[in-house]
């Protein structure tokens, strides 16, 4: 017998109200970015999707969008491709330091990004580096690339060691095994590193706010604009920065929903 | 078999490590170095001395570290009493509202915290969403809540949730039902049943969500900063000031060395209580 009728409705609205707050301060913005006035109060008298347009014509956002997408993707091929190694050296292979490792690389996670992205602007500068975005992939690497591999792992562990024993049975060579039984077994799991690590790079502020040197992604340039001088393209680029991040989510389930309907039966 | 996991094992490792190397601990190395310099300095070639450790014991840096650890022990025990509900419905109750939830949540980690941040304030300011629409429909009005440090706890609570909530739920998860039965059956009160069945149970659970959330909570800046107009200034500002405006980067690194030490421990201490291979696969 499980908790009473009240008790589980009033859970489910619980859990519904908890969504609603962690949500509802995106439809404030929302609302602001389709506000047609300057500067924004409520209640909203005249709606107009004008800065829409202007966000979309700029120049300055253009600038700001390729810098946060290149560091973006350059740190999902790089996380990837870390995280698969790393998950099989944190839940696959039995070695000695395994424990160690696994502790190593959570750490990062756990750090305040505020503190690391000041001590990589010390580095970088006491190594005679010049900050700009390139520094930046470093900085997001130390932090996307440890939780790449925990999403990894968690696929890693529940794997089979014997498939790939068998294929070395056979006469196999390791990277005959990686490529032939590892990669594909992994790959739900390494889709999804990618999509967290391209998502946490695209919105991450501490880190890029001290290591992208004279660049700036559109993070930073939204927490400047915040704390001097409101612009009102900030909702606007606020809100088409979440957009993009949920239409590329949805992409990314109805493509896993698809692969898993047409994929042939066997 | 053993010896090639092994060796295979130690390769696999390296370009994490590598990455950790480079970008992780030889930094901090170097923070620890720069925090032994006199102050003013912009290289570790100098006489070391604990100049900046003294600017920080008798400049009053300490009161931010104590307003820091405060607003983080106050918001993360906030958080344990409004997230153990719903990770009780997500461990047992709820079946596939669970996956709703988790990827709602999830969904929400994905925007910028500035983002959300600004959201509250955009809500919660005069003639924000909140007291604009009271004023335009009842004709009353409040103050806004926004900057002081209430509302920075607030922020604390509100930007950290999902580092409370899954420890939690996967803590509850582990209760096994029958041991709570039990209890029922032998009379045990739903007060009983919690203190002396969940709880206990779920400890590894709870322990996790403390930490993390505590850690996280405590090298936190934009709350501070964003909601509440610097009403208090928060350790990792002042880190950054110190790093920044001030270019002193002795102070800035014992600053920080300050709390990486605080955090350091706490996060040792937590991380090697969890058992990865069982919470994350095989046990």
């Amino acid at each position: 017998m499980g908790p009473s009728r009240t008790t589980r409705i009033a859970l489910y609205v619980y859990g519904i109200a908890i969504i609603a707050f962690l949500y509802l301060p995106l439809v404030s913005v929302t609302f602001a970015s389709i506000s047609k006035a300057r500067y924004l109060s409520f209640p909203i008298r005249r709606y107009s999707t004008g800065w829409f347009t202007d966000a979309l014509a700029s120049r300055e956002v253009h600038m700001l969008a390729i810098t946060s997408l290149k560091i973006a993707v350059i740190v999902t091929i790089l996380s990837v491709i870390i995280a698969f190694f790393g998950a099989l050296a944190f839940a696959r292979y039995q070695w000695r330091y395994r424990s160690l490792f696994q502790k190593l690389v959570l750490l990062p996670i756990f750090f305040p990004q505020t503190v690391l992205g000041l001590a990589l602007l010390m580095w970088f500068n006491s190594l005679g580096i010049i900050p700009s975005w390139k520094t930046a992939i470093v900085a997001h690497l130390v932090w996307i690339a440890p939780i790449a591999t925990l999403i990894v792992a968690i696929r890693a562990y529940s794997f089979d060691p014997a498939l790939e024993e068998a294929a070395r049975d056979m006469g196999a060579t390791t990277t005959v095994v990686l490529r032939e039984i590892t990669l594909p077994l992994l790959m739900p799991g390494l889709v999804a590193a990618g999509l967290f690590a391209f998502l946490l790079s695209w919105g991450n502020f501490p880190l890029s706010l001290f290591t992208t040197g004279a660049d700036s992604t559109l993070p930073e340039w939204l927490y400047a604009k915040m704390v001097s001088g409101y612009s009102p393209l900030v909702p606007t680029l606020g809100i088409l920065s979440v957009i993009a991040s949920f239409l590329l989510v949805l992409v990314a389930i109805t493509g896993f929903w698809l692969y898993r309907a047409l994929r042939p039966q066997n | 078999m053993k010896r090639l996991d092994s060796k295979l094992g130690a390769l696999a490792s390296l370009p994490m490590l590598a990455v950790l190397t480079i970008a992780f601990i030889a930094p901090l190395g170097l923070v620890a170095l720069f925090s032994i310099m006199p102050e003013k300095v912009f290289s570790i070639f100098n006489v070391p001395n604990f100049a900046a450790y003294k600017t920080f014991a008798t400049q009053g840096y300490y009161r931010s570290l104590l307003w820091t650890l405060g607003m983080a022990f106050v918001a993360t025990t906030i958080l344990f009493v409004i997230c153990w509900p719903l990770a009780y419905g997500m461990a047992k109750v709820f079946k596939r509202f669970t996956l709703v939830i988790t990827i709602a949540v999830v969904m929400s980690l994905f925007v910028s915290e500035n983002i959300r941040l600004f959201g509250w304030v955009l809500t919660l300011m005069k003639g924000g969403l909140f007291e604009g629409y009271l004023r335009h429909w009842t004709g009353l009005s409040f103050e806004s809540p926004l900057y002081n440090v209430g509302i920075i706890v607030f922020g604390i609570v509100y930007v950290y949730l999902p580092f409370m909530l899954f420890p939690l739920a996967q803590g509850i998860s582990m209760v096994p039902e029958d041991a709570r039965q039990a209890a029922r059956d032998l009379g045990a009160t739903r007060w009983q049943v919690l203190t002396q069945i969940d709880l206990p149970l779920a400890a590894p659970g709870i322990m996790v969500g403390y930490l993390l959330t505590f850690v996280l909570a405590a090298g936190a800046m934009a709350e501070a900063k964003i909601l509440g107009g610097r009403a208090v200034i928060v350790i990792a500002d002042d880190i950054q000031t110190a790093f920044t405006y001030g270019q002193n980067w002795s102070l800035g690194a014992a600053l920080s060395m300050v709390l990486i030490l605080l955090i350091g421990t706490l996060a040792i201490f937590g991380i090697a209580k969890i058992d990865l291979d069982k919470i994350m696969g095989r046990g």
